[in-house]
């Protein structure tokens, strides 16, 4: 009978469970009356920031569930400096993040060389309609307001780029 | 016998079987109710440290009426394939076994549905009728998953029923008699060598009876760690896979009425039943007791039920399932040998003293 004592163990940690939750408080939280701030770097929702976006894809290329939509057109815009040739930029006009498929890998964040697109913690953004969990660039707009200040560097980090 | 005088008021036969069974819904649901909400709602969130159920009414104390409302709303959807009319008969099966439990269970002196002189043998007759049940759920589901788990429930509980009647047979031994209400006025009434004090609950003289008899109730009442026949990570909650709404409601109030009455038997046989020990008030047997012990009685009995379905839900929360190989070689190899030497034992002291 060497597996007597361990049975009255397992009897005492529930019970010790039990006993701490009466006292001191549940590890849960209930939540739609009290919310947990999710740590800095919680991956929500994805954020655009439009002005820095220049429509070069990498980021719907590189979605494992392709749930990033872009369409752009070029324009020409005034040269540099006086005299010059006017410059050929991107414009969006369609920047659409599907909600519904994205999987939070936050590929497109990593790949985007011009820092447009942001992870933000926020989280409550459910719908009744599945459609609905398309948003759009102005909805993705919104969510910059929501992304945190990033946090300083490691002392001894390289800041990369430029120096 | 066709009528019954309470308070000076003859009362007329169909009155007193609408009362009896007013009374046995009472004793059998209100029970049930209270272990689900205390027990299966709040105990089992606090040892996982966590809330439970806390929106429906305070504390989710009105949980329950939400699930039920859930429940009867919900389809009653029959396999194609299934045998209809035992389908729907089954749950009313295991039911009723639980309603012909609650029959000879003694509440005070006077509060009894039945006085019945066998009661402990018809009480364990009775209980196995819910294999029955359990098994033509299972059969009658034509889901493979079913079957396997009403085969599992039919051996297990049938496997259980031994050493269950065993640990029973010691408890009789001591009070020399099968009428439950003998049974309590026995521990009550009696003493430990000599001393009166607490009466002779037979937790203590019968204590490998009592636990033998936790044990195959566990088991009886497919609780963790004996819920092999409703393995839902397996089995998919074996019999009951295919039942959903008011029927898959009957089987889970049947599961935890069932619970409270085994307890409710566990603490007539073992812990003094609906009694106190009748040298603090002076009585000596049955016809001596106050009036006033038919109300409390009651409430006796419901805390000593309480107590025992703890026990019963700590070790359902806490352990993990049994293999069915394990839990077969448990009953035939370690309990029946343990309650037949329990048997021979208490019959051997009861010729010396």
């Amino acid at each position: 009978m060497p597996k007597i004592p361990g049975l009255f163990k397992g009897l005492g940690v529930t019970l010790g469970t039990l006993s701490r939750t009466v006292t001191e408080g549940a590890n849960t939280v209930q939540y739609p009356h009290e919310k947990e701030t999710p740590p800095i770097r919680a991956r929500g929702v994805i954020a655009l920031h439009e002005g820095n976006c220049t429509s070069c894809m990498l980021c719907a290329r590189s979605c494992p569930d392709w749930c990033i939509y872009i369409e752009g057109h070029k324009e020409l815009a005034p040269p540099r400096r006086a005299g010059g040739k006017p410059r050929q930029v991107n414009k969006l006009d369609r920047f659409d993040i599907d909600y519904a498929l994205c999987m939070y890998c936050g590929i497109c964040v990593e790949v985007c060389p011009f820092d447009a697109l942001f992870w933000s913690p926020e989280y409550e953004y459910s719908e009744p309609r599945i459609a609905d969990l398309l948003h759009d660039k102005a909805k993705l707009g919104e969510w910059m307001q929501t992304v945190p200040e990033a946090p300083e560097l490691e002392a001894g980090a390289d800041k990369k780029g430029k120096k | 016998m066709s009528t019954l005088s309470v308070l000076a008021i003859d009362i007329p036969y169909w009155a007193q079987s609408l009362l009896r069974v007013l009374g046995g819904l009472v004793a059998v649901l209100l029970p049930a109710g209270t272990i689900v909400y205390v027990f299966l709602f709040k105990m089992m969130s606090f040892m996982q440290s966590r809330l439970g159920p806390m929106e429906a009414g305070p504390f989710g104390s009105l949980q329950l009426f939400a699930e039920v409302g859930k429940w009867l709303q919900k389809e009653d959807i029959c396999p194609e394939r299934a045998d209809k009319f035992i389908f729907k008969l089954a749950p009313l099966i295991v039911l009723a076994s639980t309603f012909l439990l609650v029959a000879v269970v003694p509440f005070g002196p006077d509060a009894w549905f039945t006085n019945f002189e066998a009661g402990i043998f018809y009480a364990l007759a009775v209980s196995s009728v819910s294999v029955l049940g359990i098994l033509i759920a299972g059969w009658a589901s034509a889901n493979k998953y079913s079957l396997l788990g009403g085969l599992r429930a039919a051996g297990q509980l049938i496997a259980y029923e031994l050493p269950m009647v065993l640990a029973v047979i010691g408890v009789v031994i001591q009070a020399g008699s099968m009428n439950l209400q003998d049974i309590v006025v026995a521990q009550n009434a009696g003493s430990m060598f000599g001393w009166d004090g607490v009466g002779n609950p037979y937790v203590l003289t019968q204590f490998v009876g009592f636990v033998v008899f936790m044990v195959a109730v566990q088991a009886e009442l497919t609780q963790a760690p004996f819920d092999m026949p409703i393995a839902e990570s397996e089995l998919v909650s074996g019999y009951m896979t295919e039942y959903s709404g008011f029927r898959f409601l009957i089987f889970f109030i049947g599961e935890f009425a069932t619970a409270g009455v085994f307890a409710m038997i566990a603490s007539i046989l073992f812990l003094g039943g609906w009694g106190v020990p009748f040298a603090w008030f002076g009585w000596s047997d049955i016809d001596s007791i106050d009036n006033w012990m038919n109300i409390v009685g009651p409430l006796i009995l419901f805390t000593k039920m309480m107590l025992v379905v703890f026990v019963i839900m700590w070790v359902r929360f806490s352990y993990p399932r049994f293999r069915e190989d394990q839990l077969q070689r448990f009953a035939w190899k370690v309990l029946i040998p343990i309650s037949l030497v329990n048997i021979m034992v208490t019959a051997i002291l009861k010729v010396a003293f």
